[in-house]
């Protein structure tokens, strides 16, 4: 690969070179030449740049130690900044963008920024490995928040790891840092700044990225050409799972085609009680949509793994993905969603839950791709409730995931649809707890038949998360919870409601 | 790139007319953490022709080798040279006690994760990918895979060992009420955010630079010389910090430094191996797990009359630094309480598992879990306060003050504590209050619990305590400083600074530390054992003495005046009615020729210890603390949350409060991992399943407790002449988890109708073992929880015995 070009001082005309990735690096455009394609931003960082600041800690977007934030156009003249996992993103991904690493936001003096002075102050540091990553977490935090509350500070840092401080200094430098004096660099007022996203605007192309083993397309004409052209490739969307594929699996991976750029697969669209979803729109933004119609997911939502994996990961991709494990699936095939796949100019949808037919099989043909997921929209007489049990509360994989919608008529259940994940190869409905539930009354009695039937629904696997024996003992356990939270005069049921002395 | 110049911010550092030692100052590299312009190993500039390493490891546990093909890895891309036992020139060992830990196994294969041969590529990428071509064959042998096994086999890594005081078996065969169980806790990965890394520079005449992230540079230097068949003095091993060590760093670096090594001597080019996350959660060792069984007699009020104990530790499969953690495991089976008559009896089980090791606390945390948890049974078969059960058995001061050991406990502070920790948790008012609540809330449950801790301080091996350090001032008033202790995130750099500062009378800018390295300062004991700013503290402020003395000398000779006239402060000297910047003094000595620089050692005093006797004083001193945890479990999943913590941690006259501080939440927390949500599985055939952090779950920023009151003990100088009367910090609040675990295991016992129940809860208290432990209660029912009729009440679990 060629050294990166520092090209600030000769700007490139818009749509130029097509195999060459540009991005913002410290106000200046960077334009690598003869890019892998699954060279990580980290990789590109430490290794190629020399900029060593961002580290390693674990390659699979678990520990926050290769934190960094993107910054993307998400209007013509504003830059919207987000922390992300630099180890799994693939530098190719960045195209467009502008990176800030924590070498970024001291100013030329080297006065440290407010995010860097707090966490000085309230020696937030000791080891200082994981520090750049949990910098880089708040700094995107500071951006969009001038007064972060303790549970933003905690929400945001969710996916940084320190396994020095026990957190508490670090939370405090969180709710401190806003009420440091404006910084020269990196203030609230200069991320905004117009020239930001004009520099960023320069480097927009209209042409798509194409390098050896890596295409971004630009719009949906140009993605179903390419993968009708070639129906073995690779769809790379967020890059949250494929990165470890390349970290962890030292997988080869067939030539990519990358949906981050396809503009039609960005969108959110509401309609008619429905929220369509696109491929390309981040678990971030996708979760912000649902829960907006669905309050009830909130807790899962953020619960869902990580700020900076929900940055750059997205639904569908989480979807297509086929894992057994996926937190979003048992809530979305609950609520009813739909998948809409296409293959050329074909589009086919059905029920999510129709997609998956074994382990990591999917009912995906060559050359199609999930377009879309379809979510209905809140329906006031549906119950609806998720839970995620797993041994830890932030950054998890679910031991069991479980999703409800009821509807009950007259004291009895009209209609009910329950899905499990864990329990099975797939995400899948409890048919037979359903079956026993409809028409039945809300009762007790009624939930202990239907715990009854989990049994023939599912023969979980044991594994380092849990004990088969467990996860059965979880679905009875969380279906029980549902019972009673909505009971007339329902237990306090979370430990997180327990007021202190 | 703009790594040089960042601006100090230095707020409290500036030290000038304030105190140094025992100021809050912050980290001497915070500012260049938060900038990511701190090197850590890999972030070394190497040489353009510097390969990388990667280790092929043993798929299996146990098995010997048959073929150990490596031809399709040499043929992969990027291959340079491959190393496998044959290729070690000197000795094939890391072990650094006994020599049993083979660099690359040789022959037969001992745990899954054994490294078995390394490759040299010219990246990093293609060294990983380049192992996994290896062509391996075994023959599979029957692997022992867990304590109980190996115990059953009397499979042992070193002999076992006792210690006993009085009749412990008459003791409590005459007791009124007499009890027996068994405790069960998990190992933990250390989690260092920074993994195992060394780098392997070739130099002139057959010397070998090392940077290596070590705890313990003098024994990469000698692992690395024998391996080789160098002399000592032809291996230098630097480490400026490193990203996180806990114990971790200890004994493994020298397998990584010794590969590194190896390999860089083959291919007479410089080498780096840095592991990734599962190589290295896979290959090096760990916390060790333990079992106990106990049996006890006790009198009415809970008081101790008798007591046996078995430990058995999970070594793996070679002893590494497992005799000297079962000691400590047996000193610390006492925790704070008086045994009389004692027997602890401590087996050393070989598995064919990763060999485990040093980790934060070093056997002491599984020792007190053992007996907090019997007097955890006591109260609750008595019907006590487990508070009042543990008060009646804290040791005496003038009196019950001898350990099982032999060594009297001098310093004893812990009523003190318990007192004013009792006073600021309002602890019995809460504990009313939680009864009372629990009564109300049928799926929620709340537990609360008190625990103390004792941690004897100084390595159980006499020799070890000792250190030695090198202080350099030059001709314009600042002074470098050079120590055998490493920084690990701890502060010791911060501490050991603020100490030579304080002798020389100098604002801590002035005072720089630089790598730990063999080549200045050699001979060191790893930094561990909480001992760092104890020992190299004191060494430091040796040599800093020595220099003050020399310019005392110089400045009272030559302005006239007596030595005591001479006072060094602020930056400035004081000649009697001179006024010298410290800089004027030290050109004026130079032009003099005294001699700028100096050496300084300590080794600590009073501390003996008869290995053969498991008699002596093994600890200069004891550092005590004490928690209340009050914690929700959701009895429904099992999930638990930690509601409110108190602590109060006794670090005798703090050198620095701030990192102090730092050291009682990390540590606790670390703990707190340790006994809830870090769990290791293996499968059946002996692999390790959770070697990542996306399935080896440490605490996260959510499992800090919602309100959490810290505090240092104030008033108690250490009463040993410690350096400026301070105490160690690093492992003692580590074993404050145990009162979260309690009181888990409290808020479990709320579930059942008898509230004598002892409920059998496994380390780490995942949702899985809480639900579990619950299942397990003898309860006729629960209102909402239904209790697993099928599954049969284990005979692990506390059984009474019936009193005579």
């Amino acid at each position: 690969m060629n050294a990166a070009t520092d090209t600030a001082d000769a700007p490139l005309a818009p749509g130029a070179a097509t195999d060459e990735v540009r991005f913002v690096l410290d106000g200046r455009i960077m334009s690598v030449l003869d890019v892998p394609p699954a060279l990580t931003v980290l990789d590109y960082l430490r290794e190629h740049l020399g900029r060593c600041g961002t580290k390693e800690g674990c390659a699979e977007g678990d520990c926050g130690a290769c934190t960094v934030v993107l910054g993307e156009l998400d209007t013509d003249d504003h830059v919207r900044y987000r922390a992300i996992n630099s180890c799994i993103r693939f530098l190719a991904t960045i195209d467009g963008k502008e990176l800030v690493t924590v070498e970024s936001l001291a100013d030329t003096d080297g006065n440290l920024h407010p995010v860097q002075q707090a966490m000085v102050d309230k020696h937030a540091s000791q080891c200082g490995f994981c520090t750049p990553g949990f910098v880089m977490s708040l700094f995107a935090l500071y951006l969009e928040n001038a007064a972060p509350r303790r549970e933003d500070v905690i929400e945001c840092l969710a996916g940084n790891l320190c396994r020095c401080t026990g957190y508490r200094p670090i939370i405090d430098a969180g709710c401190s840092m806003g009420t440091y004096p404006e910084p020269a660099r990196w203030s609230r007022a200069d991320a905004a700044l117009a020239a930001r996203a004009a520099l960023l605007r320069s480097i927009q192309r209209t042409d798509a990225l194409h390098l050896s083993g890596f295409l971004a397309p630009r719009n949906v004409e140009e993605l179903t050409t390419a993968l009708g052209d070639a129906p073995q490739s690779l769809l790379l969307a967020g890059g949250t799972d494929v990165g470890l594929w390349v970290t962890k699996h030292l997988r080869d991976l067939a030539p990519m085609i990358y949906l981050g750029e396809v503009a039609e697969l960005r969108q959110i669209e509401s309609d008619e009680g429905f929220l369509l979803i696109g491929a390309a729109v981040s678990l971030t933004d996708a979760w912000r949509a649902i829960v907006e119609q669905h309050r009830e997911l909130a807790e899962l939502a953020q619960r869902f793994a990580s700020p900076p994996v929900r940055n750059s990961g997205t639904l569908c991709g989480n979807i297509a993905n086929g894992s057994p494990i996926g937190d979003a699936m048992p809530a979305l095939i609950a609520l009813g969603a739909r998948i809409e796949l296409r293959r050329g100019n074909g589009v086919r949808d059905m029920p999510l839950e129709d997609f998956y037919l074994g382990y990591q099989r999917t009912a995906l043909e060559a050359g199609e791709f999930v377009a879309a997921v379809i979510v209905p929209g809140r329906d006031a007489d549906v119950a609806v409730a998720s839970y995620k049990w797993s041994k830890r509360i932030d950054q998890d994989i679910s031991a069991v995931c479980a999703a409800f919608a009821v509807r009950i008529d007259d004291g009895r259940v009209a209609s009910v649809r329950i899905a499990y994940g864990g329990m099975a190869a797939v995400p899948a409905r409890a048919r037979h707890a359903e079956a026993i539930l409809v028409g039945l009354p809300w009762s007790r009695d009624t939930i202990e038949a239907a715990v009854a039937a989990l049994a023939r629904d599912f023969t979980p696997i044991s594994d380092m998360r849990a004990s088969a024996d467990y996860r059965m003992r979880a679905a009875a356990q969380m279906l029980r919870r549902f019972f009673l939270e909505r009971s007339a005069s329902p237990p306090l049921l979370r430990t997180t409601q327990v007021q202190v002395a | 790139m703009n790594r040089a110049g960042h601006r100090r911010h230095a707020g409290a550092n500036s030290g000038v007319g304030t105190a140094v030692v025992g100021a809050g100052v912050r980290h001497e590299s915070a500012h260049l953490h938060v900038t990511g312009a701190a090197p850590y190993t890999d972030d070394i500039a190497v040489p353009a022709d510097t390969l990388h390493a990667a280790f092929g490891i043993s798929p299996i546990a146990h098995g010997r080798v048959v073929a150990l093909d490596l031809a399709a890895v040499l043929a992969a891309a990027g291959v340079v040279a491959v190393a496998t036992a044959a290729d070690v020139p000197g000795e094939n060992n890391y072990g650094g006690i006994l020599h049993d830990d083979p660099i690359f196994a040789d022959g037969e294969v001992q745990y899954a994760g054994q490294p078995l041969f390394a490759v040299a590529a010219t990246s990093r990428a293609a060294a990983r990918r380049a192992v996994l071509r290896a062509n391996l064959r075994f023959d599979e042998l029957p692997a022992l895979l867990d304590v109980r096994s190996a115990l059953a086999a009397r499979s042992f890594v070193v002999p076992s060992k006792r210690i006993a005081r009085g009749d412990a078996a008459g003791a409590i065969g005459s007791a009124p009420h007499r009890l027996a169980g068994s405790v069960t806790m998990g190992g933990q990965d250390h989690f260092y955010l920074e993994g195992q890394v060394a780098i392997a520079l070739p130099q002139e005449d057959d010397t070998l630079q090392v940077h290596c992230s070590t705890q313990h540079p003098t024994e990469v230097q000698n692992v690395v010389a024998h391996a080789l068949g160098l002399s000592a003095h032809a291996v230098n091993v630097q480490c400026r910090r490193m990203g996180g060590a806990f114990g971790g760093k200890e004994s493994q670096p020298a397998l990584i430094a010794a590969a590194a090594a190896i390999l860089a001597r083959k291919t007479r080019q410089p080498v780096k191996l840095r592991l990734d996350r599962d190589a290295d959660i896979q290959i090096t060792g760990k916390r060790h797990d333990f079992v106990a069984d106990y049996e006890v007699g006790f009198d009415d009020r809970g008081r101790l009359l008798g007591l046996k104990v078995m430990l058995a530790a999970g070594c793996g499969y070679s002893a590494d630094l497992s005799g000297p953690v079962v000691d400590r495991a047996m000193c610390h089976v006492d925790n704070a309480y008086f045994l009389d008559h004692v027997e602890i009896i401590a087996h050393h089980c070989r598995t064919h598992t990763v060999s485990n090791t040093a980790f934060r606390g070093f056997g002491g945390p599984q020792g007190m879990l053992v007996i907090e948890r019997i007097l955890d049974d006591i109260a609750r078969t008595l019907g006590l306060d487990p508070l009042d059960v543990r008060r009646i058995n804290y040791y005496g001061v003038g009196a019950r003050d001898t350990t099982p050991y032999g060594q009297r406990v001098e310093d004893n502070i812990l009523e003190a504590i318990t007192d004013q920790l009792l006073a600021s948790s309002d602890y019995r008012a809460r504990r009313a209050a939680l009864a009372a609540w629990n009564r109300t809330s049928p799926v929620v449950k709340r537990g609360i619990a008190l625990t103390p801790v004792k941690f004897g301080i100084s390595f159980n091996a006499a020799h070890f305590n000792q250190a030695g350090a090198l202080v350099h001032i030059y001709t314009d008033g600042t002074v470098l400083l050079n120590h055998g202790g490493t920084e690990m995130g701890q502060g010791l750099y911060t501490k050991v600074a603020q100490v030579v500062a304080h002798e020389l009378g100098l604002p801590l800018s002035a005072v720089r530390t630089s790598a730990t390295d063999t080549a200045k300062v050699p001979n060191t004991s790893a930094t561990a054992a909480s001992s760092g700013a104890d020992l190299n503290g004191k060494a430091a402020q040796a040599a800093a003495r020595v220099l003050r003395k020399r310019l005392v000398a110089h400045a009272s000779a030559k302005h006239a005046v007596a030595p005591g006239e001479v006072v060094f402060a602020a930056g400035r000297v004081r000649i009697g009615k001179h006024d010298l910047s410290f800089r004027e003094l030290v050109s004026d000595a130079y032009l003099a020729r005294v001699q700028l620089s100096s050496t300084g050692f300590y080794s600590t005093p009073k501390i003996h210890w008869d290995r053969s006797r498991f008699n002596g004083r093994p600890f200069f001193y004891f550092a005590y603390g004490a928690a209340v945890s009050e914690v929700a479990v959701d009895t429904l999943s099992g999930e638990t949350q930690l509601l409110r913590l108190d602590i109060l941690h006794d670090v005798g006259v703090s050198l620095n409060p701030a990192i102090d501080l730092g050291q009682i939440e990390g540590g606790f927390l670390q703990g707190v991992g340790w006994l809830t949500s870090e769990e290791l599985r293996w499968n059946a055939k002996g692999q390790l399943q959770t070697h990542a952090p996306s399935t080896y779950k440490i605490p996260s920023v959510r499992d800090w407790p919602l309100q959490a009151n810290i505090r240092i003990l104030e008033h108690e100088p250490n009463r040993e002449d410690t350096i400026h009367r301070s105490k160690a910090v690093g492992e003692p609040p580590l074993m404050l988890c145990i009162s979260t675990f309690l009181a888990i295991r409290d808020a479990i016992a709320a579930c059942a109708p008898d509230a004598r129940e002892l409920p059998d809860l496994r380390a780490p208290a995942t949702p899985e073992a809480v639900l579990t432990a619950i299942d397990r209660l003898d309860f006729r029912a629960l209102p909402l929880a239904e209790p697993d009729k099928n599954r049969r009440r284990t005979d692990r679990r506390g059984t009474r015995v019936s009193v005579p």
